[in-house]
C-alpha cells in the first residue's frame, strides 16, 4: 500500500496561517509525524492560498529539510507544477491532472523528464463523471497517453474519484467497480489511488466510514491512497485487508511494519 | 497467427547485498561479492534484469563434521584438518566466490568449544583468504548467542554474512550486525510467514533490512527439498511483486544439509544400481543446489569439489542468454 499523508495542506488552518507567516514550524512538525508514522509520499498543497510557485517552493524545501520522503505535488496548475519540481529533491509524485489533453500532456511530459509518478483522475473538465463507463474512459486516455510516452506503468496512479458518500451514495459502488476496471487496462496494471477522506466529507462518523470504504477499495483494487496518515486504526485495517486481499504474505508481526 | 507476449513483467527489484570490505571499505578482503538485484524469476533473462549471478560459497567446517564420508573428506584432501588451509584450498583450486565458515565446534552437543575458539578461526581463515565470509553458527541458540557476538567483533570491519538469526536470537543478532557492521542471515524452518516475521522483527530491533540475506532450513534433494524449493519461489514471487521484506537475495546451505543425508553418504554396496558412492555424493550435492538456484537463492554453499565444479557449469549454462 502506498500512503500519501494529506496533512500539509492549506485547508487545515495551522498551515495556511504557517504559509501566510511564512512560519515553517507547522509544516516541519507535520512532515516528521507522518514520516514517522509510516507514510510512503507527503502531499504538499498550496491551495488557494496563493497563486505563487515560489510559495509552493518554500513550502516543499520546509518539508524536505525535515523529512527523506518524496513530495506529492498537489496542484493542478501547470504553471507551478514546473517550477515546484525543480525544488524536490527525489522524484515527486505529481497529483494530479484529468484526462484533458491540455493539462494531461505537459503533465506526462514533466513527468517524463523529471522521473516523476502521476496522479490521473477519472474526469476531464467538465467535472467528474457519474458513470462508470465514463470513468473508465477517461483512465483509458490517460493510460494510454502514458504508454505513448513510453513511461512505466507502475509511476501511473488513476484515481476514480471518490465523491461523499452523504450526497452522492451511489458512487460508492461506481467508484469500486471502476478501480476493478481500471487493473484491467494494462499488465502490469498502474496503481489505483483515492482521495480517501472525501468519502466521509460532512459526515458524522468520518473515521469509521474513511476505514470501512478503504478496505473495500482494497479489496477492489486500489494500493494507493491519501490519507489521515495518523489514524493508526485506518493504517491498520488497511495493513490487514492487503494480507486479505493476498497481496502480502502472512507474518505474525505484519502490524509493526 | 500472432503470438501473444507472454512475458512477465514485475514491479519491483530484489534487494542488492554486498558481502565484505576490501581496504578502502575499512576491511581487508580483495574483493566483493554482490548478490540481488533481479526483476525477474531466476536465469529468465530475457524477461527482466539478473544483474548478477548465483554465487557458490565454498563450505569450510571448524572441526570435521563426524558423520561426513570418507569419499567426501579424501575429495577434501588433507587440508581438511584446518579450516585456514581448506578455505585457502576451496579459493585457490576450486574457485570459490566466497568462503562460509560453519562453526560446528562449539555445539554444546559436540565438542562444546568456546567462543574464544570459534574467533580465533574466524581471524584465521579471514587471514588465509581474501575473499568474502560467511560465518554460520552451531545452530545452538544460546551458544550462538554467545559465540556469534565473538566472531562478529573478531571480523569486524569485513563486512561478512553472518548467521542465522531466528526469531530466538534477533535481538542479539541485529545489535552485532549493526555494531560490527555486518549482514544477516535471517533463518526459517521451512515457512515462509515465519521467514518474513523474522525480517519485520529484526527491523523492529533497529537492523536495516536491505542488510539480510534470506534462508530456509535447506533440505537435501529427497528430504523436503520440493517444500523449500516452492518456498524460494514463493518468496521472490512476493518479493518482485513489491513486498519489501520478502524482496531480498536468498542462500541456501546446501553442501551443509547434503552430506547429512544417506543418498550422498551410503556406501557403494548399500544398494544395487544406486552406483559408486563418490561420484553419487557430489551429483546429490550438485542437484540440490541446481534447483535451488533455479528457484531463487542467490548463494549456494557447497563442500564437494566436484559438485563446486558442477555448480559452476549449471550456472554459467544457465546464464547464457544473459
Amino acid at each position: 500500500m502506498i500512503i500519501i499523508g494529506e496533512r500539509i495542506n492549506t485547508g487545515f488552518k495551522d498551515i495556511k496561517q504557517a504559509v501566510m507567516d511564512k512560519n515553517p514550524a507547522p509544516l516541519q512538525e507535520w512532515a516528521k509525524t507522518q514520516t514517522a508514522a509510516g507514510a510512503n509520499y507527503l502531499d504538499v498543497n498550496l491551495g488557494a492560498v496563493s497563486g505563487k510557485p515560489e510559495d509552493m517552493i518554500w513550502m516543499i524545501e520546509q518539508v524536505q529539510a525535515v523529512s527523506e520522503l518524496p513530495i506529492s505535488i498537489d496542484t493542478n496548475k501547470v504553471f507551478i507544477l514546473k517550477e515546484a519540481i525543480k525544488a524536490c529533491k527525489k522524484p515527486p509524485l505529481l497529483n494530479s491532472t484529468t484526462c484533458d489533453p491540455v493539462k494531461l500532456n505537459p503533465f506526462i511530459e514533466i513527468a517524463k523528464e523529471y522521473g516523476a509518478s502521476m496522479i490521473g483522475l477519472a474526469m476531464d473538465e467538465s467535472g467528474s463523471p457519474k458513470e462508470v463507463s465514463r470513468r473508465v474512459e477517461c483512465a483509458g486516455l490517460i493510460a494510454a497517453a502514458w504508454m505513448e510516452a513510453e513511461l512505466p506503468m507502475e509511476r501511473l496512479f488513476l484515481d476514480p474519484i471518490v465523491m461523499p458518500i452523504k450526497f452522492m451514495q451511489e458512487q460508492g459502488n461506481d467508484f469500486l467497480e471502476a478501480a476493478r476496471q481500471f487493473k484491467m487496462l494494462s499488465d502490469p496494471p498502474p496503481h489505483i489511488s483515492c482521495g480517501l477522506s472525501n468519502i466521509s466529507s460532512k459526515a458524522t462518523e468520518k473515521k469509521l466510514l474513511n476505514r470501512t470504504f478503504l478496505v473495500m477499495a482494497i479489496a477492489a483494487g486500489v494500493d494507493a491512497a491519501i490519507v489521515d496518515v495518523m489514524d493508526t486504526d485506518l493504517l491498520n485495517a488497511a495493513k490487514t485487508a492487503e494480507l486479505l486481499a493476498n497481496r502480502e504474505i502472512y507474518a505474525d508481526a505484519y502490524l509493526q511494519k | 497467427m500472432q503470438l501473444v507476449d507472454v512475458k512477465e513483467k514485475w514491479t519491483n527489484r530484489i534487494n542488492t547485498v554486498t558481502i565484505g570490505a576490501t581496504a578502502a571499505e575499512g576491511g581487508t578482503r580483495g574483493k566483493t561479492v554482490t548478490v540481488g538485484g533481479e526483476t525477474t524469476l531466476p536465469m529468465l533473462t530475457f524477461e527482466g534484469e539478473i544483474p548478477n549471478r548465483p554465487v557458490i560459497a565454498g563450505l569450510v567446517v571448524d572441526i570435521v563434521p563426524p558423520e561426513w564420508p570418507d569419499t567426501l573428506k579424501n575429495a577434501i584432501g588433507p587440508e581438511i584438518a584446518s579450516p585456514a588451509e581448506w578455505a585457502k584450498k576451496a579459493v585457490r583450486d576450486w574457485n570459490v566466490d566466497l568462503i562460509c565458515l560453519k562453526l560446528l565446534g562449539p555445539d554444546p552437543l559436540g565438542q562444546n568449544l568456546s567462543a574464544e575458539h570459534a574467533a580465533n578461526t574466524v581471524k584465521a581463515v579471514l587471514k588465509a583468504v581474501d575473499v568474502p565470509l560467511i560465518i554460520w553458527g552451531c545452530g545452538d541458540m544460546e551458544k550462538d548467542s554467545v559465540v556469534l557476538p565473538e566472531c562478529s567483533q573478531a571480523a569486524r570491519g569485513e563486512n561478512c554474512l553472518i548467521g542465522p538469526a531466528t526469531e530466538k536470537n534477533y535481538r542479539t543478532l541485529g545489535a552485532i550486525g549493526k555494531a560490527d557492521k555486518h549482514k544477516l542471515i535471517g533463518e526459517a524452518p521451512v515457512d515462509i510467514n515465519i521467514a518474513k516475521q523474522i525480517n519485520i522483527l529484526l527491523q523492529d530491533a533497529g537492523f536495516n533490512v536491505n542488510d539480510i540475506v534470506m534462508c530456509q532450513v535447506t533440505a537435501a534433494l529427497g528430504y523436503g527439498f520440493d517444500y523449500v524449493f516452492t518456498i524460494f519461489e514463493r518468496v521472490r514471487i512476493a518479493g518482485l511483486k513489491g513486498d519489501k521484506h520478502m524482496a531480498l537475495p536468498q542462500i541456501a546451505n546446501v553442501g551443509w544439509e547434503t552430506w547429512k543425508v544417506k543418498e550422498a553418504c551410503a556406501d557403494d554396496d548399500i544398494l544395487p544400481g544406486w552406483g559408486k558412492s563418490a561420484q553419487r555424493g557430489p551429483r546429490w550435492e550438485a542437484a540440490t543446489a541446481a534447483g535451488y538456484i533455479q528457484a531463487g537463492a542467490d548463494i549456494v554453499t557447497l563442500a564437494h569439489p566436484e559438485a563446486i565444479a558442477i555448480t559452476k557449469q549449471t550456472i554459467s549454462e544457465l546464464m547464457k542468454g544473459d
